[in-house]
């Protein structure tokens, strides 16, 4: 831990899909989708290596689409913060079973380690409760990682969005799949839909 | 006043073929940054009971919405102006990455009588801006060719998983005018 008290992204996110169910996990480009990877590989997992800023909006679509079935996108602060708009978008939505996770380590860790505007005091859950997300959280403890992952299974109570302060460790890289496609429609099969 | 701000009685019926076909495409997800060119198609799909409207703070989550939304087994179709192709490029990237259905309705602005010079830019690179990021571009410059238009452009983009967009000329829409 490069700081005292800030929590552990893979113990972090462990613990969120640890009781996954039926959850669909999007993992937000950059160190998010590796953390997920780590918690281990899953049909319903949908990795992205690009489209920064795009998470939550995937998360969004998928989570309209079918209204029954938890989501939840585990992103960082740099990405969410590229797609802040999206949070305005899903604060009108307001998709019941949409969850967000923000691993929030103040800074690009994938590009250098500089700091991003969550390092000066911008405040995530701020402009998520602001948008209309009512349910949104700043975590600090594990003990709120497990409440917020038994939240995410109520598929009634969201959109909920949770800003979750972990170390900037850059840990080993474990590296999901690239291909598109096969992400993609791997998910597709699994919730029963055919091949065009 | 805006020209195109036309009464009911008065609005063009184009947009209602272009409802028409993304219901019979079962179109389920209408993401859209509002154009004035779209507004009488946006009124429809608000009213609509199988199609749900969304609007967007900037296009690009649409791309990103429309993959999602594919995911769990929804097609859905982008509305936007010219301008907001600019605004979409990275997203795009993710169309032939994941290859997912992908139609987007564009209202031109830049060509066509338009007053406005700051809309020039980037009307005259709208085509070009697509096809560079590899989505099939359709033009309907009239309103007797919007149905064809739309049923090809329905029918690669949902069956053949072709990234398409329809541009709707200026020359279709009208051109916008401010006068006092």
């Amino acid at each position: 831990m490069s700081k005292a008290n800030l929590l552990d992204r893979r113990q972090v996110v462990s613990v969120l899909l640890a009781n996954r169910g039926d959850v669909v996990a999007i993992g937000g480009l950059g160190a998010s989708t590796n953390d997920i990877t780590a918690a281990g590989d899953h049909a319903r997992n949908f990795y992205l290596w690009g489209g920064m800023g795009g998470a939550a909006m995937i998360g969004l679509g998928l989570a309209l689409a079918q209204p029954n079935l938890p989501v939840l996108v585990i992103t960082g602060d740099g990405e969410m913060l590229m797609g802040m708009g999206s949070l305005a978008t899903v604060g009108l939505q307001k998709p019941s079973n949409l969850s967000i996770a923000v691993l929030d380590n103040e800074a690009y860790g994938e590009t250098g380690g500089q700091t991003s505007h969550t390092s000066a005091g911008v405040d995530l859950v701020g402009v998520a409760r602001a948008c209309g997300i009512k349910d949104s959280r700043a975590i600090s403890t594990m003990a709120e990682v497990e409440a917020f992952a038994k939240a995410v299974q109520d598929v009634s109570a969201g959109p909920r969005f949770a800003d979750v302060k972990i170390d900037s460790a850059n840990l080993e890289r474990i590296l999901p799949t690239r291909d598109g496609t096969y992400i993609l429609n791997r998910i597709r099969g699994d919730l029963g839909f055919q091949p065009i | 006043m805006h020209a195109r701000a036309d009464a009911a009685d008065t609005a063009p019926n184009w947009p209602d073929d272009i409802f028409a076909t993304l219901q019979r495409f079962d179109v389920r997800q209408v993401a859209y940054v509002p154009d004035a060119g779209h507004a009488k198609l946006i009124h429809r799909v608000l009213g609509s009971s199988t199609m749900r409207g969304i609007p967007l703070t900037t296009e690009e989550e649409g791309v990103a919405l429309l993959a999602g939304a594919w995911a769990g087994g929804q097609r859905g179709v982008l509305l936007m102006q010219s301008s907001g192709v600019g605004n979409c490029i990275n997203m795009l990237s993710l169309i032939p990455v994941l290859r997912f259905p992908f139609l987007t309705l564009i209202t031109m602005r830049g060509e066509w009588g338009e007053f406005n010079p700051w809309q020039v830019p980037m009307g005259s690179t709208t085509q070009g801006v697509l096809e560079l990021s590899g989505v099939k571009v359709l033009r309907a410059s009239n309103a007797a060719e919007v149905p064809a238009v739309l049923e090809a452009a329905a029918a690669q983009a949902y069956n053949a998983l072709t990234p398409t967009a329809v541009l709707l000329s200026q020359r279709l829409i009208g051109a916008k005018v401010f006068t006092k």
